[in-house]
């Protein structure tokens, strides 16, 4: 048979950015696949080593579009631990809260994407209204919807506002409420299970030689979750479950993000209820003068899509003197991905990128 | 995972009843959250134009942009520059919110903005209060028109809040020795920033520059600050001495007017400049070594200069580093002048002035101590021997109430001078001061030192007679608090009337008129009293410490009659600081309003410009 080199992206339908894979075919099978990133580079890395460490705040979250805050929450990490800032308690509860509802909305806005490629609309569309109602409380307590800029080095900007409690609960009921439609409609559809199971399939050895964190190695039955691993936040004050599977495709994938965000739900409610009061904040120096000393730190926490890294040198000055993210797409969207592409159907390209969570703008950063 | 199921997909099918979720924009419309941060909002009356919000904005979207018909207010730290917003460029962080320090800028709920022109989204923001057009009640409101000339009353979303401030509003407290241990010695009140207190301090500074404009002198405040905060005090003391050679005297009694414009005061404290002045002056110990300085090549012009006050330092340094010869005449044994005589000890060691004083001589300026003019030279001899004449001589006359019997009190000048002497006054147990100014301060804190050093142990009081009422004082609040920690009792509005004295002559007490008003209605020096309403203060020492006035007896009066003043009794000067006599220069207490050291300073940095080129033209 004669073999075809196939483009796929930047401008495709199934495609889950500014990302292009360029594929080798015989027929309806994929031969090769090789991915070409580097439509993205905005070059935050070196802006942030141009910018004061004030002005990365605000900066860092638009690493990521899907989940700005664990971008936020790794770079104030890395300042307070270079810089030697403590944290008070009740920030730390915010912070965990703050991130489980991120890591709700952003599963739902991936439950979309996937939904969308495999022609669920129905449950898309679920998804992406309960996304919403999620946007809604990050409004109500950061002042945004999508960019938050909320957790800043030395706690968090601004405490709830009276009655948010309540309202985190009442938002969360809803949704929670609708997992049953979910289910019937999506998880426990024979289609999804007809087109997701054995497809692109990543086995541990696989995985771990490649890189491959949250959901990917997750789904080959390994409990590696960072929040387990090496608690930050709030994550070691409650007990809480890291929902596995053993199949390693995109079946088991896409159930791990369903279980997360329940085993989120449950999370929230537990930190609610053990979350103390006190002060969110601890004043930072003044940002015109502000200097951290000498030293390099590199810390990690998991993002919605498994493990995110930054390492970030400071000689003493101004801002950074280099900063560098690890971030899971990149392994996920490059080695991962084309390896799970070889052998597979043109018709499942979408379908193993999307199971694999690969958002674009954090490949290039 | 439950049981997997090619019929239950059906069961979404109920959804087709339900009402749907989607909003009919822009029929129907979601409230935004109270917190939600969209267009700025900026209250020009507390905004004081200081560009802290600009130079935060992570993405430069914001200028500070001139606006003429505001009052730019100097001395109180207010520019008539305002921020400009570029929507095109703000990423609505917020951190200008944050930084903010009158707490003038927030951010609304509006974040709508429809328009055909492109430039209307530079725009400089105001609040409701201001424009009546744009801000509309939420009845007048219409979606279709919402831009930024078209937004809704009383929307405020995210603002400031003083617990996630970016400045910090609370000073490095300086270490002081407590009211009932410092009022028994001379010993020095406030012990002085070590250096991690002083770095603590210097981090403060927001480097928005308000200081320097309200400094009469200008000194270069946020560059020496900065200097402190980079651990490098003789750096700092270098940029002081560029507009300031008198560190550790300034460090220690000046008026500070570049606090009252801090832009940190406004929420807070503001920052302690005078403090890191003194610190940097002290942390150095050998100014010779550190700073440098060596006079300019020489150019054969001699200048002499009337009295070694702050002024008259100053302008002896400033022409030294010209080039000029420079002769220095005062009364004194030693240089400083008035800060020789009036603060004391416990404010200004003598130790800080000569320190100060022995610099400026080791340049090569000639100082010529207990010499007066009129007396041991002539001042025509000083006018024809030398290219241009300074007067820089101050206030140096107390005035007296002259009540009746007033004669058998003392006056202020005097009574502090002694002090500064071996033969310090002896007291009295019942002491009364009259005045309410800076000096009364001093000689009343000072008669409770000589009290409780000569009387110790005995039941002794210090009274303060004044015409002002508390909030009227003319002293700083400072002065006032400390005086009545240490004891003090004060006697605000009332005026004196008649020295009591007893059969032998000797003084018995005051009796005093409560006081109706000071000030007339176009704030014109003329107190009014109260007719019957009489009291007597008990105390067998007077004090009169209710201002002091020039002595010009040194200048002769066929001189006297060519030299102007104004219709405030001060000399006249041009832009040059000249008098009307020509090649004769004045400055200092002599010529302001405002009568103390730095703007004396000020005044003998515009002289040494004026005489420079007086002399070279």
């Amino acid at each position: 048979m004669r073999e075809l080199e196939l483009y796929y992206g930047p401008q495709h339908l199934g495609m889950v950015g500014n990302f292009s894979l360029t594929l080798q075919v015989e027929g309806d099978k994929i031969l090769k696949a090789s991915a070409n990133p580097g439509y993205l580079h905005r070059g935050f890395e070196k802006l942030m080593e141009k910018r004061s460490w004030i002005k990365n705040f605000p900066m860092v979250c638009r690493i990521n579009v899907i989940e700005p805050d664990s971008m936020e929450m790794i770079y104030s990490m890395g300042v307070e631990k270079l810089a030697g800032i403590e944290v008070p308690e009740r920030a730390h509860f915010i912070r965990s809260i703050f991130l489980e509802l991120a890591r709700v909305g952003s599963h739902l806005f991936g439950l979309w994407a996937y939904a969308n490629m495999l022609g669920f609309d129905t449950v898309a569309q679920w998804a992406m209204y309960h996304r919403d109602l999620v946007l809604d409380l990050f409004e109500e307590l950061t002042g945004g919807r999508v960019y938050h800029i909320y957790i800043w080095p030395g706690g968090v900007r601004r405490d709830f506002p009276e009655g948010f409690k309540d309202k985190i609960v009442k938002t969360l009921h809803t949704i929670g409420g609708c997992v049953p439609d979910y289910d019937s409609t999506f998880f426990n559809n024979r289609l999804f299970y007809e087109r997701a199971c054995n497809v692109g399939k990543v086995s541990r050895a696989e995985a771990m030689e490649m890189g491959g964190v949250g959901q990917v190695i997750r789904a080959t039955g390994m409990a590696y979750d960072i929040r387990k691993v090496e608690p930050y936040a709030a994550y070691d004050r409650v007990p809480w479950n890291v929902p596995t599977r053993k199949e390693g495709d995109a079946f088991s994938r896409i159930w791990i993000v369903r279980d997360e965000m329940i085993e989120s739900v449950h999370m929230i409610f537990k930190l609610l209820d053990e979350m103390p009061e006190g002060n969110v904040y601890n004043r930072i120096p003044n940002p015109f003068k502000w200097r951290i000393p000498e030293g390099e730190a590199y810390v990690r926490c998991e993002s919605s899509r498994g493990e995110l890294g930054l390492y970030m040198v400071s000689d003493g000055g101004k801002e950074p003197y280099r900063a560098h993210f690890r971030t899971p797409s990149y392994s996920h969207g490059l080695t991962v991905l084309e390896k799970a592409l070889e052998g597979a159907n043109i018709s499942d390209v979408g379908n193993i990128m999307m199971s694999l969570y690969v958002v674009a703008p954090e490949i290039d950063r | 995972m439950g049981k997997l199921s090619l019929l239950g997909p059906f069961s979404a099918i109920k959804f087709l009843f339900r009402k749907p979720k989607t909003l009919r924009f822009p029929f129907e419309q979601k409230e935004t959250a109270a917190r939600y941060r969209g267009f700025h909002l900026n209250d020009w009356d507390k905004c004081t134009g200081c560009g802290n919000c600009a130079d935060i904005c992570p993405n430069e979207a914001i200028i500070m942009e001139v606006h003429p018909e505001i009052k730019a207010v100097p001395e109180n730290g207010e520019k008539n520059e305002r921020p400009k917003l570029d929507y095109g460029r703000c990423c609505f962080c917020g951190l200008c919110v944050d930084i903010c320090p009158p707490g003038s800028l927030s951010l609304s709920r509006d974040y709508l903005h429809i328009h055909f022109d492109p430039d209307t989204f530079v725009f400089t923001p105001r609040d409701d209060n201001a424009d009546d057009k744009a801000f509309v009640p939420d009845e007048q409101y219409s979606i279709l028109k919402a831009s930024l000339s078209h937004r809704k009353r009383d929307y405020e979303g995210f603002s400031s809040d003083m617990d996630f401030a970016l400045f910090n509003p609370d000073r490095v407290e300086m270490p002081e020795i407590p009211p009932d241990e410092r009022k028994m010695s001379f010993i020095e009140q406030v012990t002085g920033y070590n250096q991690e207190e002083a770095v603590k301090e210097a981090q403060r500074c927001l480097e928005c520059r308000l200081c320097e404009e309200a400094c009469p002198a200008h000194l270069k405040i946020s560059d020496y600050i900065k200097a402190i905060y980079d651990g490098e005090p003789a750096e700092s003391l270098r940029i002081i001495y560029e507009d300031n050679p008198i560190p550790s005297i300034c460090g220690r009694i000046c008026m500070k007017h570049c606090e009252d414009a801090c832009s940190l005061r406004l929420r807070g404290e503001a920052l302690s400049i005078r403090w890191l002045k003194r610190y940097a002056a002290d942390t150095i110990k050998d100014f010779k070594e550190t700073l440098e300085q060596n006079p300019g090549s020489y150019t054969g012009k001699k200048v002499a200069v009337v009295g070694a006050g702050p002024g008259g330092l100053s302008l002896a340094y400033f022409l030294k580093l010209m080039g000029h010869d420079v002769v220095v005449f005062d009364e004194l044994s030693g240089g400083g002048g008035i800060v020789r005589v009036g603060p004391p000890r416990y404010r200004l060691p003598e130790e800080s002035i000569d320190k100060d004083v022995d610099y400026i001589a080791s340049l090569g300026v000639d100082f010529r101590f207990n010499t007066r003019i009129g007396r041991d030279v002539e001042f025509e001899k000083l006018m024809s021997e030398y290219d241009a004449v300074y007067i820089g001589i101050g206030n140096t006359v107390s005035r007296s109430t002259r009540v009746e019997n007033s004669e058998k009190c003392l006056l202020a000048l005097d009574y502090l001078e002694q002090n500064k002497t071996d033969r310090k006054n002896i007291v009295t147990e019942k002491i009364i001061v009259i005045g309410g100014g800076n000096v009364a301060m001093d000689v009343a804190r000072e008669s409770l030192r000589l009290q409780n050093i000569q009387h110790t142990g005995k039941n002794t009081v210090v009274s303060m007679v004044s015409l002002e009422d508390w909030d009227e004082l003319p002293a700083t609040q400072e002065e006032i608090d400390e005086a009545r920690d240490e004891g003090i009792v004060f006697n605000p509005a009332w005026g004196p009337k008649k020295v009591i004295l007893d059969d032998f002559g000797k003084v018995k007490g005051l009796l005093c008129m409560k006081v109706k008003s000071v000030f007339d209605e176009e704030g014109k020096f003329s107190p009014t009293f109260y007719e019957g309403r009489e009291m007597v203060i008990e105390g067998t020492m007077i004090v009169e410490a209710i201002g002091q006035g020039p002595d010009y007896s040194f200048i002769p009066k066929s001189l006297m009659e060519k030299i102007e003043f104004t219709v405030r009794r001060k000399l006249k000067v041009d832009e040059n600081g000249m008098t009307t006599l020509p090649g004769v220069f004045a400055g200092g207490d002599i010529v302001n309003i405002n009568m103390d050291a730095v703007t004396a300073i000020a005044d003998a940095k515009i002289a040494s410009e004026g005489i420079n080129s007086w002399m070279s033209r």
